[in-house]
């Protein structure tokens, strides 16, 4: 399982770095977005992976904290992706903006001269 | 502490976002008059709250103020606010500068575009709990909150130059985010923790194999800020947006580097943990070389500046590389020198860039700044219209000769000469990187020399620089309208300056604070006991509402 989610977020965070290098707004954006998936997969992995465990303990005093999978990192996420969609938004406007503003989507608001 | 006075740490959290949604809710374009009055009485409230916090923690026995548990939960489960004399500082600069700010866009800029005041209240809440949080997640969600709140100034007004810059500063700024959640996680991963305190404490109990994740993760947590700081090889994005800015929302983002800073001057001296002394100087020469590689940046880059605004964007650069250069030295002095120089050069940058504006308004041929102006606010909303005449209020006499003056005085600031502040910083700095305490044989580091080397260069650069500025409007032929200044615009810029002179009024006290406050960053411990300590040391709150 392990080696499965690497392979995962290295191919996410690859294609996204990647993308985010190219001068097209559009193609920022998707970056952008492939990262913070990889991100937010690799803030899980960082909580250990662990199939099939709840996240909440039933009852207090019940069973071995150590069968349980951590909360936190699904919480840490849970915030990332819902700042990551107000980012994305707001990003998308900008796009919108510019596009309008300059005609063209080059992220320089410009053509490079050939 | 008691009563209300035990909440008073999580005022300046609470108080924007109050006000922020107070004004959403009464606001709507028509109604400027009532987000005026919240937005002011909001920011010289927090003016107040720092000052009595930056006293109450001066006068703490450890300059530690008040631990402030969220929810009552004990420490490392629960999100803590933390408030000694290094954040009630910040807090006071922060909001200093907000109440300029503040009182200089309601002469007309509040009106260039949709929700000015609602905007700059939510970057105060997200600057003042950046300054205040003890955890790192939670550090990473008032950074998101100051961001999106700094997207949406850096826009206000919108135009093809501002739309553009922002884009790159949006870019740039998610992908730190990212960074910033990576070396989070990593932290994580390895302490199983995410107060600031409770990694510290743990770090020496981190075995040998996991230390590299750790650094790991410290070093990509450092390049986040870093990038927020504008550190050399990730600071070109910084001049364009700044520069493209309009003059309120620059005059706040002076401030916003600063945040990197701060960021980076806590948890680098935090995290090391107190007791081990193996990590200590972890990457220390590496922010030695890059802020000295920043103030070379900004220095050429301000010599190389057409217009003001660009000069003022890389005399924040020139500032911030400083500090951070400071902090790489690594001394308790140079430190409380840092502190101080960051006070003083934040106040002269902050008056720097609402005095542009009103300088470079009645320069009509080849003024950047108007023509990016006069292409955002085309229409019927102009600021520039004839309508702003009678709104402005009272022009104020002898113009050319005040705005001469007042340019004079950030000059003299951000430069370093004297008699003002930023000459007895800069003297503070210089003093304590040579210190040779050891005797008179102890050699002064190559390090040090160069630091007083591009400390020296960069004022004098910077002198050059602002005496060409200063040359070419003020002493140029007179084929130019006076600029109709308000008296509501001049007096932010004024009060700024005061500022800075009363800094060198006050020289030795706030140095005093400036260095006791670098003595309890480089040695944690009492941080780290305040933080840490069971709920039950302290008396139960009074008014237990949650």
């Amino acid at each position: 399982m392990e080696i499965v989610l690497a392979i995962g977020i290295g191919a996410l965070a690859g294609s996204g770095v990647w993308l985010l290098l190219r001068p097209r707004t559009f193609q920022v954006i998707i970056g952008l977005s492939l990262l913070s998936y990889a991100v937010n997969l690799f803030i899980l992995a960082m909580g250990r992976l662990r199939s099939g465990a709840a996240p909440i303990l039933p009852a207090p005093g019940v069973g071995d904290p150590a069968r349980f999978a951590d909360p936190l990192p699904q919480a840490l996420i849970l915030t990332a992706i819902v700042i990551g969609f107000a980012t994305t938004a707001l990003f998308l406007v900008l796009l919108l903006a510019l596009r309008g503003q300059s005609g063209t989507d080059h992220v320089d608001g410009q053509e490079p001269e050939a | 502490m008691n009563g209300l006075g035990a909440h008073l740490i999580v005022a300046p959290v609470v108080l924007p976002l109050v006000a922020g949604a107070a004004m959403l809710v009464v606001g709507g374009e028509r109604q400027r008059a009532y987000q005026i009055a919240i937005g002011l009485v909001s920011t010289f409230g927090l003016v107040g709250i720092a000052l009595a916090l930056a006293i109450g923690a001066d006068a703490a026995p450890d300059g530690l103020l008040d631990v402030y548990r969220l929810g009552n939960w004990p420490a490392p489960f629960a999100i803590v606010l933390v408030a000694d004399r290094l954040s009630a500082l910040m807090l006071l600069l922060a909001s200093l500068i907000a109440a300029a700010a503040a009182v200089f866009s309601i002469a007309r800029w509040h009106r260039a575009g949709p929700h000015f005041h609602p905007l700059f209240q939510f970057l105060l809440m997200g600057l003042n709990g950046a300054f205040l949080t003890g955890d790192l997640f939670n550090l990473f969600v008032f950074f998101e909150v100051l961001l999106v709140a700094s997207y949406g100034l850096a826009l206000h007004g919108s135009g093809p130059a501002r739309i553009r810059a922002g884009l790159h500063y949006v870019a740039v700024n998610l992908a730190a985010s990212l960074l910033f959640l990576v070396g989070v996680s990593l932290i994580y991963g390895v302490t199983g923790t995410l107060n600031m305190a409770d990694i510290a404490a743990r770090i020496p109990a981190v075995p040998a194999e996991r230390r590299a994740l750790f650094e790991a993760g410290a070093g990509i947590l450092g390049i986040a800020f870093l990038v927020k700081a504008g550190m050399w090889p990730l600071c070109f994005w910084l001049p364009s947006t700044y520069a493209a800015a309009s003059p309120p929302v620059a005059c706040v983002f002076a401030i916003l580097t600063k945040v990197g800073a701060y960021v980076v001057l806590r948890l680098w001296l935090l995290l090391p943990g107190a007791e081990t002394g193996t990590l200590a100087q972890f990457g220390g020469d590496w922010l030695l070389v890059g802020g000295l590689a920043t103030v070379a940046f900004g220095a050429i880059g301000s010599l190389a500046s057409q217009d003001m605004a660009r000069l003022a964007s890389f005399s924040v650069l020139v500032s911030s590389g400083t500090v951070l250069a400071a902090i790489g030295m690594g001394g308790t002095d140079v430190t409380g020198g840092a502190l101080y120089y960051l006070a003083s050069s934040t106040l002269a940058i902050a008056a720097f860039f609402l005095l542009i504006e009103l300088v470079e308004r009645g320069r009509e041929p080849g003024a950047d700044m108007l023509a990016v102006t006069r292409e955002a606010y085309g229409d019927d909303d102009s600021p520039e219209g004839d309508e702003t005449e009678a709104t402005i209020g009272i022009a104020v006499p002898a113009t050319m000769g005040l705005l001469g003056l007042a340019f004079v005085g950030c000059a003299l600031v951000i430069v370093g000469l004297p008699p003002l502040s930023g000459f007895v910083a800069k003297f503070a700095l210089l003093r304590a990187a040579l210190d040779t305490t050891g005797g008179p044989d102890t050699a002064v580091p190559f390090a040090s020399w160069a630091f007083l080397a591009m400390l020296l260069t960069s004022g004098l650069a910077g002198l050059i620089a602002m005496t060409r500025a200063g040359i070419r409007v003020f002493w140029a032929a007179p084929d130019r309208a006076v600029p109709r200044v308000g008296l509501i615009e001049i007096v932010p810029v004024a009060a700024l300056l005061l500022l800075c002179a009363a800094q060198t009024v006050a020289a030795g006290p706030l140095m005093r604070y400036a260095e006791a406050a670098a003595q309890s960053l480089h040695a944690p411990h009492d941080y780290l006991r305040a933080v840490l300590a069971p709920a039950t040391d302290r008396p139960p709150r009074p008014t237990e509402g949650r």
